[in-house]
């Protein structure tokens, strides 16, 4: 019966089941028998803990829509109905808020060990960009849901974001209308956003985390050293630096759970307005479309870009600052997307790259923070002068990285994994 | 990976602990996705216990108040009433004594309430949840020695004036008597027992 | 391992390090949401002086009542003036919102989230520092809230407070420092003037008290955070040590 080419139990109730649906084969292929480095490091737990959030948002996500109410009138009030009257409804609505920040925290982690240990390199370019996808989508769907609050901070932070729009020539006051729905942010609005985030992008997101996942198990892991472990095997054809991520994987990132949950639950339960990062002062007062708070930051997961945009302030090529300034915000994103075709280097592992790869690197790593750091405070002609500069630095490093990386001198790598 | 050296029983030993305390784990976050379906303090609220003021009631008269989204009768009894429902042929009734726990402990006798006079029943047919209408004279309803009562228009069911569901009709239960106390003379809280008070 | 425990636990700390940030207000205090007899006191204060325009949407009576440990009878007694509202309802007010607006030029605020918007010093400070300023058309004035539309309704308790001239152990802004007496000469020294029925130190107890209130208003769930936190905290870490053991145990067979 079924397949007869697939991997099969002997007998028994598994039997029956491979016969109808390959289980047997799916578990040997991704768990069992999926290969992976010996050589992880501690980079590597934010994978699994990404998928772990993923979960995390869903679940308690789906509880919250069963008491909030999505309409300009009822949604500020509903969200204190979930705080106050809903039966722990305080804490699954924290884990949702909280989530929503450790989601980036993991992905930003994540992306990192990717730049690192050139994850992103031939042949895991399709890996890189399902996960830029996913980082892309997670930001829209972050940004829908800040909304839903129907706070002061969600009002007027969506204004601003939807504002962006605008600034593109001759269509851009009619596409950000079309986005409204309304001449101003309202209800109207309020309720599109509200399917978005609940139905349509959890939906698209879960789909990229599986081709995701279906390509990395295509290629294989990448690890710190940045060799293809497949090129060495024994006589039974398993690499001889590759370990069954079953159970070898599966027990380590049990207990990189157990690190994870014990600091996130610390800040569910001590810390949820994160010092008022994670939720903000003004989005305790209902959403007021005649009152601007004194100070818009978005959260903290913006702010690098939400610096970019205010960085540019002046015309260029004849465009005007403010379109320019979107220009510059989308580019930084989108020039992600194609970082596998930048990198010329012959090695993988920033271990074996030259030291003009490792000082770009970290020059690129810190201009990302300290534009997040400005892009959460109020500008001055000082601070817009330091996110010029921060952003030069954040766009040399990817338009310089095809002629450093391939100038510069590599260490040798060595042939199989260290450590 | 060859097996020699490994110590199997305590990796076995750790393997089910794990588990065990992962398993606890998962049961833990459970509770609060369980526990926030239960009626939130809004639902507890809105199901808080009525006040209901007979004062102005007059005999034989009924009124009605909502508690729990459900309608809740109030009637004043009369003397001839209480003479109707007590004497009346336990034989024609389902549960003449009451014995299916559709009212409280304190509510006992063939007149279901704590004051002969003060008659409240849950006005819900124990059949598929009409509201039965009602008919407290004798002449009101068609059918030899009406001792005068409530008469389901859906499936045509028949109370007495406490409540008790006649034989041979849908309706399988007496109406359901709320929790209540007198908190004075006048005055009835509806969605509170006695004892509490 | 142990490097990477720690590389991992560097990793994620500094998020729930960040600190609050401070607000620019000239006292501070610290709400303890254990201390039931100053919640109560505070809710008292609340009900007299406060419930009469600021309602606190959110909030119910009863709520509040468990939490503090207060029975049932005597909330109903001593803090639910209006017979239109229940033990079970949240603390609404009786006046109309557009009548307000009306009366006062503009609605006095809800005030369930301010211990959250504004933060628990804003509003300790903002109670402490009403002074008289004839030029205000209400007579008032207040030092963390310029042009204040809002009467000092604690007046009969805290007394008639005045800016004036004198010396002060705090740290005014523009005032000069002593060098001798190591005290700041300045102008804009608060002082009671005219007493009130409370002593200054009794009166300050008071805005505590009220303060408490407020900063349990805005987040009462804390009160459940704070039980269930511990708990949670130690079984995921004896989770994560037999996490860390099996781990091991396991990747004795690479090393």
């Amino acid at each position: 019966m079924g397949n007869p080419n697939r991997v099969k139990a002997e007998s028994g109730f598994m039997r029956w089941v491979d016969d109808r649906f390959p289980a047997t084969q799916m578990w040997q292929e991704h768990l069992s028998q999926y290969y992976a480095p010996r050589n992880f490091n501690f980079w590597y737990f934010f994978g699994s803990l990404a998928l772990l959030v993923l979960v995390n948002q869903i679940l308690t996500g789906v509880w919250l829509t069963m008491s909030y109410n999505p309409s300009a009138e009822g949604a500020f009030a509903s969200v204190e109905y979930i705080m106050r009257d809903v039966e722990y409804g305080w804490l699954i609505r924290y884990l949702h808020s909280t989530g929503a920040s450790a989601f980036f925290v993991v992905i930003y982690l994540h992306m990192f060990r990717a730049l690192l240990y050139g994850s992103y390199k031939a042949p895991r370019e399709l890996v890189w960009i399902f996960g830029m996808a996913i980082y892309l989508l997670l930001m829209a769907e972050a940004f829908m849901g800040y909304l839903l609050p129907w706070g002061q901070m969600s009002y007027w932070g969506a204004q601003v974001i939807i504002s962006l729009f605008a600034a593109i020539p001759v269509i851009g006051p009619d596409l950000a209308q079309w986005i409204r729905g309304d001449f101003l942010i309202s209800g109207i609005t309020l309720n599109r956003f509200f399917a978005l985030h609940v139905v349509a992008l959890p939906i698209v997101i879960l789909a990229l985390v599986v081709l995701h996942l279906i390509a990395l198990h295509e290629v294989g892991s990448n690890n710190p050293d940045g060799i293809e472990i497949k090129a060495k095997k024994d006589e039974t054809g398993k690499p001889l630096d590759g370990i069954p991520f079953h159970p070898y994987y599966t027990v380590k990132d049990v207990f990189g759970v157990a690190v994870f949950l014990f600091v996130f639950a610390a800040v569910v339960f001590y810390f949820p307005e994160g010092g008022g990062y994670f939720l903000e002062r003004p989005n305790f007062e209902p959403a007021n479309p005649m009152v601007t708070p004194d100070h818009i930051a978005p959260v903290w997961y913006f702010t690098p870009f939400y610096a970019i945009l205010r960085a540019i302030t002046f015309d260029f090529l004849g465009l005007q600052a403010q379109f320019l300034g979107v220009v510059f915000m989308g580019a930084a994103i989108a020039i992600l997307f194609v970082l596998p075709w930048l990198d010329r280097s012959p090695v993988n592992s920033m271990r074996y790259k030259g030291w003009i790869s490792k000082v770009a690197l970290a020059i690129f790593a810190i201009s990302f923070v300290i534009l997040g750091i400005l892009g959460a405070l109020p500008a001055t002609p000082l601070r817009t002068a330091v996110a010029q500069l921060c952003t030069l630095l954040y766009f040399a490093f990817f338009l310089l990285m095809p002629f450093y990386t391939r100038l510069e001198k590599t260490k040798p790598v060595p042939e199989r994994v260290t450590g | 990976m060859a097996d020699n050296g490994v110590n199997k029983g305590r990796r076995r030993l750790l393997l089910g602990a794990t588990t065990v305390v992962g398993a606890v784990g998962a049961v833990g976050v459970a509770v609060p996705f369980v526990a926030s379906w239960q009626p939130s303090a809004r639902a507890r609220a809105a199901g808080a216990p009525v006040q209901a003021d007979v004062s102005k009631l007059e005999e034989g008269q009924r009124m009605t108040v909502e508690w729990r989204g459900r309608p809740v009768w109030i009637v004043k009894r009369t003397p001839d009433m209480i003479e109707r429902t007590e004497q009346f042929d336990p034989a024609r009734l389902a549960d003449p004594d009451s014995e299916v726990p559709q009212q409280p402990d304190y509510v006992t006798g063939p007149l279901r309430s704590i004051r002969p006079d003060i008659s409240v029943l849950v006005g819900i047919c124990t059949h598929l949840g009409c509201s039965p209408l009602y008919r407290p004279g004798p002449d009101d309803v068609d059918m030899t020695a009406w001792p005068g009562g409530y008469f389901c228009p859906c499936h045509g069911s028949y109370f007495d004036l406490a409540g008790r569901v006649f034989r041979n009709v849908p309706a399988p239960s007496n109406l359901e008597v709320p929790p209540y106390r007198f908190e004075s003379d006048d005055v009835i809280i509806v969605g509170e027992d006695e004892e509490t008070a | 391992m142990k490097k990477q425990l720690f590389a991992l636990l560097f990793a994620l700390v500094p998020v729930a390090a960040m600190a609050a940030p401070a607000a620019d207000v000239p006292y501070s205090m610290t709400p303890d949401l254990n201390d039931e007899a100053s919640l109560q006191r505070g809710m008292q204060l609340y009900v007299n002086y406060c419930m009469g325009c600021h309602s606190l949407e959110h909030q119910r009576f009863a709520r509040a009542a468990e939490d503090f440990g207060m029975p049932q009878d005597l909330v109903e007694e001593h803090l639910i003036f209006s017979s239109e509202q229940a033990y079970n309802d949240q603390m609404h007010i009786a006046m109309d919102r557009e009548d307000a607006a009306n009366w006062f030029g503009a609605a006095a605020p809800d005030l369930t989230l301010h211990g959250r918007l504004r933060g628990a010093d804003w509003i300790y400070s903002y109670l402490l520092t009403f002074y008289k300023d004839p030029s205000r058309p209400n007579g008032v004035n207040n030092d963390v809230f310029d042009m204040v539309a809002m009467p000092n309704v604690l007046e009969p308790l805290q007394g008639v407070q005045e800016k004036v001239c004198a010396e002060t152990d705090r740290p005014v802004e523009g005032a000069e420092l002593d060098p001798l007496t190591g005290k700041y000469q300045s102008c804009d020294v608060l002082q009671v003037t005219r007493p009130g029925s409370m002593e200054p130190d009794e009166f300050e107890e008071a805005v505590y008290d009220l303060t408490n209130f407020l900063a349990y208003v805005g987040e009462p769930s804390k009160l459940h955070a704070q039980t269930l936190g511990p708990k949670v905290l130690i079984f995921i870490f004896i989770f994560g040590v037999l996490a860390y053991l099996l781990k091991r145990e396991y990747w004795r067979d690479i090393h």
